[in-house]
């Protein structure tokens, strides 16, 4: 955070009364730290964005194109007769109240128009002004109004301060799912050229090069030889990281954070020593070198355009199956959208672990696997030996992303690996956990530097949380199996929870992971001592990834 | 504003059916013909409007899940919460509709001292909610009796159990009294608290008020202004018979009450009412998580401009050759 003022205990201090004017009458106000920048001219014209152009949020004049009102009705029409979600959503809502305080941006905000009810609002109220009977015959007392730059000024605060968590739609009675109503939302923003930078940047080098961070392969295969040499420095063995390589059994596709930002990179050590382990006959692929897809928070085309890579690869390799890393929204889209928008697979086999022999039948039409489905069939049929007592030093809480929680019900995997691989795992209380998991709070596209404010606004449900086991167990680390959830953490704790760090899963399982051959462990994958109070031995030979400054140059 | 008007349009259509039937003696407008006309529209625009949302695409297969996936054969995995097949998506639906199995989690957010927040559960909503629709429902059935000769057993076996509480004559039913509170509860709440009335609008209040209206003025003509009960079944099976006849002297409580419910049938396809109806098309609730078992199909799926391997290699060609990396082309 720039701005270290404001100390959490003022940032806490939420009101909930709304304003005495009515949520009509009221204007947006784009507050610093609470919004993020929108995206630049050239990331818009890489990927052929539709009216593109450079301005400021805070500009008076967006310099929306002229017929940018026909634009967004176009766009709303033909929408509603594409999405029966959509359309339903905003017709059926009764406006009970039920998901109000579920939302982690109102809590965090006290901002009512953050309660999902009313962030929809902002749509229906343009959608019964336009496409229904009773908002054309009775305006403003049958909840419609029209669209004016105002609203389209709310709109775009309003639908960049949602993380498509979906946790609303688990308690609303009839499943009215945010997200779909801030997909639409955004998608009629891009019509008119405005989105956001955090959101277009990473769309347009992943289209570029393969991957958010824009890596190029070169430095891509850099970054996974650099990870093996620490590998060796922890273990002292050599473990291969092969790229490119036809004809290998498996595929790996991996949020690109994972190769290149902190603590992701411990993830990655941890996959490199399981596959090490194993003998796994399975390659990276420089070309699909992001499982991520920031296309999600863009459109569905672009969730398309962006995803087409993986399945692409996969046949040019000639692999059999794909395994998927360590990353909630990837999941999502793999889950949810892939086989429709990029099968059918038909030219993989149905996955089978060749270690197990287990059949991954949820699998059967996708054909990729989520790894923690992987290593806990490997953990189940004794095929890892495994040492709790390297990770004695972490006291675990689960932090259950949304998407895998939400949209797959990955829960018990990733639970037994860690009670597998750790002797101390705690979990946070339950209105807060598996289905009713709170969002880091960046999630989204949202996780951008100046819109912190908003981040730390959203993430404290789930820090408070964290607070909890922290205070009653002495939880120090929160294991999570999300890239966004690993960059939105470490900021996110250290402001309301000191003293808590953030790990993927499968670091606790390199740590735990006994392997043939390897040297006795001196330090954990971070080069940190085994124990709290140890020291790292001198002459070891590992050393911690180069501060993401060091990374910045790929970030174009 | 928000409260008013609708408060105001409610004691209008009482005021329409009272002048129109006392004062100007259009007894048949009110008994037949606007049933008929409301009647029409409500099935006519509950059916129009099913079929409009039935016929849109659902492009992609987006269940929220509330439980654990179906995955390893020794995961339980939860076919309820998280329906991996249709029987389970059927029992996920029924728990839905007859006992708003969602609406049951409910709890409440609360920030209890400094960077405290604590939720507690919250049932109250839930408990308005269900109590209202079922005792509507029983109320509904009830008033079959006008509709039927013989009257349908089960019928008269509810309609008993429902009187059971009965002090004097004529008959005080439970469903009557309670509706009546689960109403009054649902309205209050929207005018109680501060968040509820921020985010209500007129439709939300008219919806509730005209329901209170209809079960009032239903409440009032059995128990002080008595109707003539027999003339109101001739009414209603002459009119399911297409041979209407207004009886005489019915009473002005009946008209009442008849025109509101009119009101509300003619309303309730242009209305949120429509999530009774809509709650079985919602894609988050009626399919099945197999989503990487059973490839769905978008029907308006079109083709996109990717970024092939190929246009990828010749961008990096150099540095993948210098870096070692295998390659499609050498060139």
């Amino acid at each position: 955070m720039k701005d270290k003022k404001v100390t959490p205990e003022e940032l806490a201090k939420i009101g909930y009364t709304p304003p005495k004017k009515g949520w009509m009458d009221t204007d947006v106000e784009f507050r610093k730290g609470t919004y993020s920048y929108s995206a630049p001219l050239k990331n818009q014209e890489y990927l052929g964005l539709p009216n593109p152009r450079q301005w400021q949020v805070t500009d008076a004049d967006w310099k929306l194109p002229e017929n940018w009102k026909e634009i967004i009705l176009e766009g709303m029409k033909d929408r509603l007769d594409k999405y029966r979600s959509w359309r339903l959503f905003l017709d059926i809502c009764v406006r009970c109240g039920a998901c109000a305080d579920k939302c982690h941006y109102f809590i965090g905000s006290g901002d009512p128009k953050n309660m999902p009810v009313l962030r929809a609002e902002l749509l229906r109220s343009v959608y019964r002004k336009n496409f229904t009977l009773g908002g054309k015959i009775f305006g403003k007392l049958g909840g419609a109004r029209d669209l004016s730059e105002k609203v389209l000024k709310e709109w775009f605060y309003y639908f960049f301060q949602c993380s498509e968590c979906r946790r609303c739609s688990v308690f609303c009675p009839y499943g009215i799912d945010t997200c779909e109503i801030t997909m639409m939302g955004r998608e009629l923003l891009n019509l008119v050229g405005c989105t956001t930078e955090w959101i277009v940047g990473p769309a347009a080098n992943c289209f570029r090069t393969g991957n958010h961070l824009g890596v190029p392969p070169h430095a891509f295969k850099q970054s996974l030889e650099f990870a093996a040499d620490e590998v060796k420095g922890i273990t002292g063995l050599t473990v291969e990281a092969p790229i490119n390589r036809k004809g290998a059994e498996i595929l790996l596709v991996a949020p690109s954070a994972d190769y290149f930002a902190s603590p992701h990179w411990f993830t990655l050590l941890g996959y490199l020593m399981l596959f090490h382990e194993i003998g796994l006959d399975y390659t990276w692929s420089a070309y699909a070198s992001e499982g991520g897809n920031f296309g999600l928070f863009h459109s569905d085309e672009m969730v398309k355009r962006l995803n087409a890579k993986i399945y692409a690869e996969a046949k040019r390799l000639g692999v059999k199956w794909i395994l998927g890393g360590e990353c909630g929204h990837m999941w999502r889209v793999i889950h949810q959208y892939m086989d429709t928008v990029n099968g059918p697979a038909d030219f993989l086999e149905e996955p089978v672990s060749p270690i197990t022999g287990t059949k991954f039948e949820n699998a059967s039409s996708t054909r990729m696997v989520h790894i923690c489905e992987f290593t806990a069939d490997l953990i189940k049929n004794n095929k890892l030996k495994l040492d709790k007592s390297r990770n004695n030093k972490w006291k675990v809480t689960f932090h259950d992303s949304c998407n895998p929680a939400r949209a797959m019900g990955l829960l018990e995997e990733p639970r037994y690996i860690i009670n597998n691989v750790c002797n101390s795992f705690h979990e946070m209380p339950e209105n807060t956990t598996r289905e009713r998991t709170f969002c880091c709070g960046s999630g989204a596209g949202l996780g951008a530097d100046e819109n912190m404010e908003m981040r730390l606004r959203g993430g404290l449900p789930r820090a408070n949380a964290v607070k909890y086991v922290h205070e009653k167990h002495g939880v120090n680390v929160l294991a999570c199996i999300c890239a966004i959830d690993k960059a939105a953490f470490p900021p996110l704790l250290e402001y309301w929870v000191p003293g808590v760090e953030t790990a993927g899963v499968h670091e606790l399982v390199g740590n735990a992971l006994v392997m043939k051959g390897e040297t006795e462990r001196t330090t954990d994958l971070r080069c940190e001592p085994l124990t709290l109070e140890g020291e790292v031995p001198a002459g070891a030979v590992c050393e911690p990834p180069k501060d993401e400054e060091d990374r910045k140059d790929y970030w174009k | 504003m928000n409260i008013v008007y609708p408060l105001l349009a409610v004691i209008a259509l009482t005021l329409i059916a009272w002048l129109g039937v006392w004062g100007l003696g259009l007894d048949s407008l009110f008994a037949i013909v606007i049933p008929y006309i409301a009647s029409a529209v409500f099935v006519i625009g509950l059916v129009y409007g099913v079929i409009k949302w039935a016929r849109l695409p659902v492009p992609f297969r987006i269940p929220t899940v509330c439980g654990q996936q179906k995955s390893l054969p020794w995961i339980k995995s939860n076919n309820l919460e998280n329906p991996s097949t249709t029987a389970g998506v059927i029992w996920r639906m029924v728990l839905e509709v007859l006992l708003f199995r969602s609406l049951f989690r409910n709890s409440r957010a609360e920030l209890a001292g400094p960077q405290k927040l604590v939720y507690s559960g919250n049932k109250y909503l839930w408990l308005g909610g269900l109590t209202f629709h079922w005792t509507l429902l029983i109320i509904l059935f009830r008033h079959l009796r006008f509709f039927t000769e013989p009257v349908f057993l089960p019928v008269n076996w509810v309609e008993e159990l429902d009187g059971i509480f009965q002090l004097a004559l004529p008959t005080l039913y439970i469903t009557d009294m309670v509706i009546l509170v689960a109403l009054s509860y649902l309205f209050l709440r929207r005018v109680v608290f501060a968040q509820m009335r921020y985010l209500s609008l007129p439709a939300d209040y008219f919806a509730l008020l005209l329901l209170l209206g209809v079960v009032i003025s239903g409440v009032l003509m059995r128990l002080f202004y008595k109707v003539d009960l027999v003339g109101v079944k001739e009414l209603a099976v002459s009119m399911l018979a297409f041979q209407p006849a207004v009886p005489d002297g019915v009473g002005l409580a009946f008209y009442i009450h008849l025109f509101l419910v009119s009101s509300l049938l003619a309303y309730f396809p242009f209305s949120k009412m429509m999530h009774a109806p809509g709650i079985l098309l919602s894609p988050t609730r009626n399919l099945r998580n197999d989503n990487r078992m059973r490839r769905h199909i978008n029907p308006w799926d079109y083709p996109v401009k990717v970024h092939t391997y190929e246009e990828w290699e010749d961008e990096f060609r150099d540095q993948m050759k210098k870096a070692g990396m295998p390659l499609e082309e050498e060139a």
